[in-house]
């Protein structure tokens, strides 16, 4: 198979669950405006959307707003065949009803005025520009959704988008702003757990929390991890199966761990060397039905480098601990795919939660 | 009148060099897009600005307006400029 999108930024790229054949891609060279591409021939061919994600025209005398990347991308509700939705960057949501030919813009957050506001701060200062990102659907419910903003915060919507309130309790923000305005949140990365649609991890700029619905305060699980690792990052994934287990890759640059409950705890669990810049580049990976969906930045590895010794905890394995390079199956589920470095090298495991003792 | 495509797009056009009708920019890329959908809004964004990194220059001079007038036998060069590390 040929390379496609060669040149290209691939943003993100996503399989239908729901058929199992459609390929959606957010892609864009940065010079020649931001298409998204559609397969239904697992990506051998492309076609390119018709009408891509764009924002309304601005009414005369304002500014208006052009979608410079789309960034996300996520099938909606198994009973809405063909319906996807998208975030982009500057800030935005569409939602294609077709499979991914035609965009339609949501007004009530593209052009409301208290998002407009809680989008242009100093928040919005992602080098790539602001993202909209994680539009989770609940597997229950196909009017109820998810959405994250870097930054202006995590959003929920019971109505299939028309209204929208703000999840934001027990959230952190950068000392010295206002944690009441949504300007000031900044997730990175938020999921819900495919076996408990009540159950959110979310990765922010300002720590690891875990939402147990219909509660809405967050808690700041990642107080627990060890603290030379901190518990700032970007991605975030959950397993498939087990909603007490999430992985998380802090920027640190060298470790991929879990955040394990209910206990609160967050424990090394593996010895995933990853590239910092990558990590931080928040990129991903296809979504495959039953598997791990992997975060291909923290999936890469790398040696530190000639001369420059392996951290302690990589040098020597504690009582109990596997091999690097093994994928441990889970009692009663299918092994989950590992993620695996330049050469094949396997660089993250699995493990069941409660194994072994916490060395937190 | 004859259009020069830049290389990035030629996969829309697959020719260097194309005919299209019109009295303004805009009318002669609205027919580049009937002819090649998908084509304008690589050049054009949704709030009709010419995209940052793509110059239309007529007869050999750059023009900044959509809204620039065209006659028969003016020729029209795109040129997609390219920046970066």
């Amino acid at each position: 198979m040929r390379p496609h999108f060669l040149g290209h930024i691939v943003h993100h790229l996503v399989l239908d669950a729901r058929d199992r054949r459609t390929l959606l891609a957010a892609a864009r060279t940065g010079h020649l405006g931001p298409p998204v591409f559609r397969s239904t021939g697992m990506g051998r061919s492309w076609q390119e959307a018709a009408r891509p994600p764009a924002f309304d025209k601005a009414k005369a005398g304002e500014a208006g707003r052009a979608v410079d990347h789309t960034f996300w991308l996520t099938p909606a509700h198994a009973n809405e065949p063909n319906v996807w939705y998208a975030g982009t960057s500057p800030q935005g949501l569409f939602r294609s009803e077709d499979g991914g030919i035609t965009w339609h813009p949501f007004s009530s957050i593209n052009d409301d005025p208290d998002f407009r506001r809680w989008m242009g701060t100093v928040q919005d200062g992602t080098p790539d520009g602001p993202k909209l990102h994680s539009i989770s659907v609940d597997p229950r419910d196909p009017a109820h959704l998810y959405i994250a903003m870097s930054g202006s915060g995590v959003h929920e919507t019971r109505d299939k988008g028309r209204t929208w309130a703000a999840l934001l309790g027990g959230l952190e923000v950068v000392e010295g702003f206002n944690v009441a305005d949504p300007a000031f949140h900044d997730p990175h990365c938020v999921r819900l757990c495919p076996s408990n649609p009540d159950r959110l991890y979310q990765q922010n700029h300002c720590g690891i929390y875990r939402l147990d619905r219909p509660g809405t305060t967050w808690v700041r699980i990642g107080q627990r991890m060890p603290k030379r690792v901190g518990d700032i990052g970007l991605p975030l994934v959950v397993h498939p199966r087990d909603a007490e287990t999430a992985w998380v890759f802090p920027m640190d640059g060298y470790h991929g761990l879990t955040a394990h409950q209910p206990g609160g705890c967050a424990r090394r669990l593996c010895h995933a060397r990853q590239r910092p810049a990558l990590a931080a580049a928040g990129r991903r990976l296809s979504r495959r039905p039953g598997v791990v969906d992997g975060e291909a930045p923290g999936a890469r590895g790398r040696h530190p480098g000639p001369g420059r010794p392996l951290p302690r905890h990589h040098q020597r394995r504690a009582v109990g601990e596997p091999e690097r390079g093994r994928t441990l199956a889970l009692p009663g589920a299918a092994p989950a795919r590992n993620l695996r470095g330049r050469g094949g090298r396997a660089v993250t495991q699995e493990l069941r939660q409660g194994t072994q003792p916490c060395r937190c | 009148m004859q259009v020069l495509i830049p290389t990035p797009l030629r996969p829309y056009t697959g020719l260097r060099e194309v005919a299209a009708a019109g009295a303004t920019l805009a009318e002669v890329l609205a027919d580049l897009e009937r002819r090649y959908p998908g084509l304008r809004f690589r050049m054009i964004d949704e709030q009709e600005r010419m995209r940052a990194h793509m110059s239309f220059f007529v007869n050999g001079a750059q023009v900044f307006n959509l809204a620039h007038s065209l006659h028969a036998g003016d020729s029209v060069q795109i040129v997609q400029a390219l920046s970066g590390g």
